[in-house]
């Protein structure tokens, strides 16, 4: 076959490739030629968006990425942090929003397997993952397609592989009709002496290829994230990739097997524009230069040219920098997993990447330039206009029971069984809270009492309304999901989904979210240790909701003192800690408005950091004091939500009050921040208002007592537990039609 | 107890296996390879879930036809005790050592979620450890588990009494015929079922119903 590394590269090729004439002109100025068709491609793949983070590398340095127990902030496969007992979590969310809308099953499998591989990479066995999944209005014609597609890809690939899915998040908002987000998070457990970076070392030392064959799949992906969608959408399924987990499960184990023998320099996953990214990653980090042999690369298709070599995305790939003195051991592990393995390149100390093929050079450029000195933009941005806030007499009214059971029974609110039981939820034998509670609980394994606690939050609608609160919200609820189980919050990996970034006000969103997550961040020494940004989601022309998710991650000393939702036993007080005096009652942005009156306004709560601090840490200790019987942070749909759901999951009923002289429309249903709902034993009463409590000065009144089969909400009817699970239970499967 | 447990690529579930046998029996279980042409002599050889080969062909169908498995028969036949649980159940009945075969999910979705069985026959190695007609709650998570047999075999196995488990009080989660969850060989020596009982054996599981099981086993060897 012929291939021409010549052509001609015509302004309509430059602009096919997703770069900017100015981006081309800076190639020109670097290069001192015109590049050839593989170097195009080469840059194409790692000044996109998705690879290079060119818009928001500048707002993403201010965020808070230290702290005493992190080891690895974000710039590697995956964050890490320490533990304790010579262990560490390795974590990190990745999104899959465009590939997934293309081809929801394999878009959502890659998505699982790309962060698992971000994981192991690390040398940490994965031992929990999630998904948050954010799809349009369930009446939209592509919706249910793609909720099916999507939840079975994460399943296919997750179960397969052997991960338990601990947590996530599924809602949907017609915003998202043409853009659907995916984004897929994963940890691991490694030995803080064991832990593998991308970063070579060493001249003249072998680059190997592992894993699967390299095929046509995917070429261009990275590229395509990086731009928007248009009408002609279907035409762009071919940029995605197909997964295959049980070669990923093969994968994993031989990198772990390889890892202890002491061969692996330096190591990293094919993810986004593969063998590319990867090898320029790899020397730009240890200012190495590489040169890639691609006669050597394992394919899996006859006549592949170099330019598609180079950008191919196939799955379940690795590019390592072995000794070379192990190199034989690390060929026997390979060979018993039956997977690739191919000498493919060399270290170099020139800083140059060169790519030959049939004995010539097809590619040679200044590695730094493409890696860690790609370009960057500050980008103009306007700030978010903002929302009059929402008048306390155009509040509408509804009956308190008839609008829980719609909250509770639609499609923000109800139960996501249908979801999580396609998910392996216990393999591993360790999880000891699933899905449903405020968050994931994961045993340590080899650890008599550690556990730790996964979450994953965003509240979007706040964040459109304003993208500063909105972020301080993301973060805050994650910290108090921990916190719920009773554990110590200890970092967060940030997934900032956004539209255009070239339109100011998508930018401002994109500045005013990462101010908040960072002030949060600061505020409650929960640093960001790793992220992933996802730009252009949009179709044609119509941005998604902001959506900065943020994956928390939170450590138990004793899973066995840990607290669950569920009301625990008959005849117990329940309290609601962190209100406000004055009764509180924000619902500008509530779904109450949103759901029941399809109406989105007002100012969305505020968050006061300080405030969660002390309740958080006041509810941690209450918990580790064997204080709170059962634990639940409010968030959406307000104290009546979480007290519904409270009853839900374990059967037992109660009894609220309204506190006196308040409306009871927002007392039940607002969505003030930093509270939470905990049970105390009657014969804790006295303690806890008379010596607990108080060196707080925190607001806690006692509302009600626990009992019975139906909860009743102040001067409403009582509903009865089995009612509300009908409800609850009900939306998901009927709307699926299963 | 000299328990072996047998790892294809692509078993997930072999160290949830091999932490319920450590547990349960004082000490680890060895672990064989699919390539290795050698079995350690065993009191009790165990085939784990998972999706060997990636069960991109029928489940269980490739692991079933490698060499490893060529002796796991020959045991099997000498009479020494063989589990296969979820992707280890459709190994043996590929292997034709069970009767019966393992169907995509009514549902057509993968499902994990707890369901309650009956133990039908407390006459082996196995079930010795519960109360006839006990039900007890085990866990499944699998895409293929509706057990189906022709009319004839079907009448067989209730018939021999080779029905072990049964789905209970409406648990049956995968459409399978007469609600089977596990089944024995003809001798009571060979059991497949598609619960994972070693999921379910001590406190941080929620509950310890799975380790009669392993108890029984264990008195047996």
């Amino acid at each position: 076959m012929s291939f021409d590394n010549h052509i001609e590269i015509t302004p309509q090729l430059v602009a096919d490739h997703g770069l900017k004439s100015d981006e081309y002109l800076r190639i020109l100025d670097l290069l001192g030629r015109t590049p050839t068709y593989t170097e195009l491609g080469i840059f194409s793949a790692m000044w996109n968006e998705h690879c290079s983070y060119k818009s928001s590398k500048k707002w993403l340095r201010t965020l808070h990425t230290t702290g005493p127990r992190v080891i690895q902030g974000p710039g590697e496969n995956a964050g890490v942090v320490d533990i304790g007992d010579g262990k560490a979590v390795v974590f990190k969310m990745e999104s899959h929003n465009h590939p997934s809308f293309i081809e929801p099953y394999q878009g959502a499998a890659t998505g699982v397997g790309g962060i698992l591989r971000d994981v192991f990479t690390m040398g940490a066995r994965p031992i929990a993952a999630m998904n948050a999944l954010r799809f349009g209005a369930p009446e939209h014609e592509k919706t249910r397609h793609l909720v099916s597609g999507v939840v079975a890809g994460v399943g296919g690939y997750g179960n397969s592989f052997g991960v338990p899915t601990v947590g996530g998040e599924v809602e949907f908002d017609a915003r998202y009709n043409g853009n659907i987000l995916v984004n897929a998070f994963a940890a691991g457990l490694v030995d803080t002496d064991k832990i593998f970076y991308s970063k070579a070392e060493g001249v003249g030392l072998p680059v190997v290829y592992l894993g699967a064959k390299t095929g046509r799949d995917g070429v261009g992906g990275a590229t395509m994230a990086s731009a928007e969608f248009g009408d002609d959408i279907d035409e762009k399924r071919p940029t995605v990739q197909v997964g295959d987990p049980f070669t990923e499960k093969r994968l994993l184990e031989a990198c772990l097997e390889l890892m202890a023998t002491g061969a692996v320099i330096a190591i990293q996953d094919m993810g986004a524009a593969g063998l590319t990214c990867s090898a320029v990653e790899m020397g730009a980090k240890g200012d190495l230069g590489i040169e890639l042999n691609l006669d050597a690369v394992p394919v899996r298709e006859t006549a592949m040219t170099p330019y598609e070599m180079m950008l191919s995305e196939s799955q379940e790939r690795m590019l390592m920098v072995l000794h070379p003195e192990k190199e034989a051991a690390a060929r026997a592990v390979f060979e018993k997993w039956e997977l690739d393995f191919a000498t493919v390149g060399k270290t170099t100390d020139d800083l140059r990447f060169r790519v030959l093929w049939q004995g010539k050079e097809v590619a040679n450029l200044p590695i730094k330039d493409l890696g860690d000195k790609a370009p960057e933009y500050d980008r103009p941005w306007s700030p978010a206009r903002k929302q009059p806030a929402l008048r306390p007499d155009d509040v509408p009214q509804m009956d308190i029971a008839d609008a829980l059971l719609r909250l509770i029974g639609g499609p923000s609110l109800s139960s996501r069984r249908w979801v999580y039981e396609q998910y392996d939820t216990l393999i591993q034998g360790n999880s000891v809270q699933r899905p449903g509670g405020d968050a994931g609980v994961v045993r340590v394994e080899g650890h008599p009492t550690k556990a730790l606690a996964f979450t994953s939050d965003v509240t979007p609608r706040y964040c459109e309304a304003d993208p500063v609160e909105g972020g301080k919200q993301a973060v805050a609820e994650a910290w108090r999901n921990l916190t719920a189980t009773g554990a110590l919050p200890l970092a967060a990996t940030d997934n900032l989904n956004f539209g255009n970034p070239e339109r100011p006000e998508i930018m401002g969103q994109l500045v005013g979210a990462i101010q908040g997550i960072g002030e949060a961040c600061r505020a409650l020494d929960f640093p960001i240790v790793s992220g992933n940004v996802s730009l252009y989601n949009e179709t044609n022309g119509k941005g998604i909701l902001p959506t900065p998710t943020i994956g928390g991650v939170g450590l138990l000393e004793d899973w066995n003192g840990m607290a669950r939702i569920g009301f625990a036993a008959e005849d117990e007080a329940v309290i609601l800690i962190g209100g406000r005096r004055d009764g509180g009652g924000h619902l500008g942005q509530s779904l109450y408005l949103r759901d029941l009156f399809d109406r989105r306004e007002g100012t969305p709560p505020q968050v006061d950091l300080a405030h969660e601090r002390k309740a958080g840490d006041f509810v941690r200790a209450l918990i580790g004091d064997n204080i709170a019987t059962a634990v639940h942070d409010l968030s959406d749909g307000g104290l009546a939500v979480g007290l519904a759901e409270m009853a839900m999951a374990s059967g037992i009923g109660a009894r609220i009050n309204q506190l006196d002289g308040l409306d009871p429309l927002p007392w039940f249903f607002g969505e003030d921040q930093g509270r939470y709902v905990i049970t105390i034993r009657r014969s804790d009463v006295d303690r806890f208002f008379d010596e607990l409590l108080p060196p707080t000065a925190l607001f806690a009144p006692w509302i009600g007592v626990t009992g019975g089969t139906a909860l009743t909400l102040g001067e409403a009817r009582s509903i009865p537990v089995a009612e509300l699970r009908e409800a609850h239970e009900g939306w998901f499967p009927r709307f699926m039609g299963a | 107890m000299n328990a072996t447990v047998i790892v294809f690529p692509g078993s997930n579930r072999d160290r949830d296996m091999i932490a319920a046998l450590t547990a349960i029996g004082g000490k680890p279980p060895r672990v064989v390879w699919h390539q290795s042409d050698a079995l350690p002599p065993s009191d009790l050889i165990v085939v784990p879930g998972g999706f060997s080969y990636g069960d991109y062909l029928r489940s269980g169908a490739i692991a079933a036809r490698s060499p490893i498995m060529q002796k796991v028969r020959e045991r099997a036949e000498a009479g020494v005790p063989v589990l296969g649980v979820c992707n280890g159940f459709q190994i043996l009945t590929e292997a034709g050592l069970l009767p019966g075969v393992l169907m995509r999910n009514a549902s057509l979705r993968f499902v994990c979620r707890e369901v309650k069985l009956s133990v039908e026959n407390t006459d082996s190695v196995f079930t010795s450890g519960y109360r006839p007609g006990a039900v007890i709650r085990c866990p499944v998570a699998h895409h293929d588990g509706n057990y189906f047999t022709d009319d004839e075999t079907l009448a067989r196995i209730e018939g021999e009494g080779q029905v072990a488990f049964r789905y209970a009080q409406g648990t049956n989660p995968n459409g399978s015929r007469n609600d089977i969850a596990g089944v024995f060989n003809d001798r009571r020596t060979v059991l497949g079922l598609m619960p994972h009982p070693e999921n379910l054996i001590e406190n941080a599981h929620g509950g310890i119903d799975g380790r009669p099981l392993f108890e029984a086993l264990l008195k047996a060897a």
